[in-house]
């Protein structure tokens, strides 16, 4: 049985996180894309409002949403701007392996005080010698007595400068590649040892925070381990499977906004005696527009199902991931093109979600790590 | 203080509007239904009336359609305790509906200490329910308040009225409020408020059931028709001084003769 119903929970989340995302967030994304600032109060904001950290669940103070749930928000907050998203999204990437993995201890140890006030988390997994692979990381963790003690750096860390809890992947030998890695929880920002870079100059996402971290004998509780030593690749794997499709809804969002805007505004402008919707030119590149945005959205609701039913989505979560990223790149550059020189130019929104989609085919593993991850997934069934 | 704020569900503002085949009403199988948004500020004066004095309850009724309850749902996920919905797809009248909120609140087993309403619809522009059924209930009401300070059941209400000036009223419980855009900034329904939304009573009655009958009709709609389309504008062309002077003549001439409104 096939239902593309989302039920009248579902309605009213979208209904609200949308009205959210128009009132709150697009009338300031302009300025903070400039000012590359943290928007603090528009942050706390959709964290009273329960917009945050979808993904803890109800026993530790969540308010139990399904991951279709998720995906709803995140289209909707992405539509708002797609870095302030970044921002708020980034804390579920780092509290899923607490969420997937954890033990109650940790969960309400780690969890619960985001339900208790904003706070911000970091997920730290990429180095500056290793990004798509990411098995070749080389920050260590070595035992010593009941602490652990972190080596290394990370690269292009989201809200890094703002994080109160950082969840690192760390290895007990680099040799060991996958099957060495680890996943432990810094809950403590003022720990000694800890470094945070300057925040990075970006093409888009402005307003996120992005930065190196360094970790010179960082010592951590061995009770912060995330599941035993060498649990960490699976602890990432299961993440992706739910950060991917959050990260393609986001590129719903994005694309949906751009083709909004398009629409609008070729009803609007005149050229040769008429709205340049009348034009057949614009009207095929709308249809297109259009098109892209639903099959993505198919895909992540599809993706997000397959989790929330219980079954394996790794390759569905990739489709969804490669498709909804490519697509919003080329319905990003159209709305450009369609604004024509206006497109071009700051004072119209769609030359911003042109720079902020051109992360989302990198950022969680690029458009080409996905069709890797598709192509292995079809030939380990033979 | 048991608090009522009476909703209805309107058009969304962004709706194209046709009338319906018969003519007897729009057509609504394609609409997309919106809280009254006068109504919202009612909501949140209500909820802000709740906070102020612990113990109270917030009961949100509407007389309308059962397809869509999102108003209804959107006030509990504001944060209303619960809901009563009188069903009726009918177009009903100003009169019909005021009847059937009295009867609803009735209903309640609860007497109310103050009504919260919008000051009006924004789809019929009625302006008349809120009047009504504070006359049906023999309360006093007072309309389009933009400021609303409650202390031990007597209410201060600043009334807006031309020219900007306030009219300021001073009410005792049991009154009906009825609110203009300016009183407040209505809250978001959080997210987990949304959640919990479901779980909360929401009671429905039939049109019967709180004693409205067709013979309450006071009004009966026959012929909904959309306004004739606006003629494109006329342009005079007056750059040339020489022919300026019987260009405003002509101009004159159409705005007291074409247009008459000179």
């Amino acid at each position: 049985m096939v239902n593309f119903d989302l039920s009248s929970e579902q309605k009213e989340i979208k209904e609200m996180a949308m009205k959210f995302a128009k009132n709150e967030m697009m009338p300031k994304a302009g300025e903070f894309d400039e000012s590359g600032k943290m928007p603090m109060d528009i942050l706390t904001k959709a964290w009273e409002l329960g917009l945050v950290n979808t993904c803890i669940p109800p026993e530790f103070g969540g308010t139990g949403f399904t991951t279709l749930d998720s995906m709803i928000i995140t289209e909707a907050l992405a539509y708002g701007c797609l870095g302030m998203n970044t921002t708020l999204m980034a804390n579920d990437l780092a509290l899923l392996p607490i969420a997937l993995g954890g033990n109650n201890e940790q969960k309400k140890r780690f969890l619960t005080p985001f339900t208790e006030s904003y706070k911000i988390a970091s997920f730290c997994l990429t180095e500056p010698g290793n990004g798509s692979d990411a098995a070749g990381l080389k920050t260590t963790i070595k035992e010593d007595g009941d602490h652990y003690v972190i080596n290394g750096q990370k690269m292009w860390i989201t809200n890094a400068g703002y994080a109160d809890l950082f969840v690192i992947y760390c290895t007990t030998d680099p040799e060991l590649k996958h099957k060495g890695i680890s996943c432990i929880v810094l809950d403590d920002k003022n720990v000694a040892g800890l470094e945070i870079g300057a925040k990075e100059k970006k093409m888009g996402h402005r307003s996120s925070d992005t930065r190196a971290v360094t970790f010179t004998n960082v010592r951590i509780p061995k009770e912060n381990l995330i599941g035993n030593l060498g649990d960490g690749w699976n602890l990432a794997k299961m993440t992706l499977d739910h950060s991917r499709p959050m990260v393609a809804a986001s590129a719903v969002g994005g694309a949906q906004c751009a083709l909004d805007h398009a629409v609008k505004y070729a009803k609007e402008r005149v050229q040769f005696n008429k709205p340049i919707a009348g034009h057949q030119a614009i009207q095929l590149m709308i249809a297109d527009m259009a098109m892209n945005v639903e099959a993505s959205r198919l895909l992540v609701h599809k993706a997000a199902w397959l989790l929330d039913q219980g079954k394996s989505n790794t390759e569905l979560a990739s489709y969804a991931k490669a498709f909804a990223a490519d697509k919003f790149m080329e319905v990003a550059t159209d709305a450009v093109q369609i604004f024509g020189g206006y497109g071009y130019s700051n004072e119209y929104p769609v030359e911003k979600i042109m720079r902020d989609a051109k992360l989302i085919q990198i950022y969680e593993g690029t458009s080409q790590i996905q069709r890797l991850v598709i192509a292995k997934e079809i030939f380990s069934r033979s | 203080m048991n608090i009522f704020v009476c909703i209805k569900q309107v058009p969304d503002t962004e709706t194209k509007i046709t009338p319906n085949g018969d003519g007897t009403y729009i057509e609504t199988s394609s609409i997309k239904w919106i809280m009254n948004p006068y109504d919202e500020f009612a909501v949140e004066q209500a909820l802000l009336t709740k906070q102020a004095n612990s113990g109270s309850t917030v009961t949100v009724v509407r007389v309308g359609g059962v397809k869509d309850t999102e108003a209804l749902r959107t006030a509990l996920a504001m944060g209303a305790d619960d809901a009563i919905l009188v069903e009726s797809d009918d177009n009903l009248d100003s009169f019909m509906t005021a009847k059937a909120l009295k009867g609803a609140i009735e209903k309640s087993g609860k007497t109310a200490d103050v009504i919260f309403t919008g000051k009006q619809a924004i789809d019929d522009d009625c302006l008349q329910v809120p009047q009504l059924l504070a006359g049906m209930l023999n309360i006093p009401s007072v309309s389009v308040v933009v400021g609303c300070e409650e202390a031990g059941g007597a209410f201060t209400l600043k009334r807006e009225v031309e020219g900007g000036a306030l009219e300021v009223y001073e009410v005792k419980s049991p009154a009906l409020i009825a609110c203009n855009k300016g009183l407040n900034t209505p809250r978001y329904a959080s997210l987990p408020g949304i959640m919990k939304a479901k779980r909360k009573p929401l009671a429905q009655h039939s049109l019967a059931d709180v004693g409205v009958s067709d013979a309450d009709r006071r009004v009966k709609y026959s012929n909904f028709q959309l306004p004739p389309e606006k003629p494109a504008g006329k342009k005079f062309e007056a750059m040339d001084e020489a022919v300026q002077a019987s260009v405003v003549a002509e101009v004159v001439g159409l705005l007291r003769n074409e247009a008459k409104v000179i």
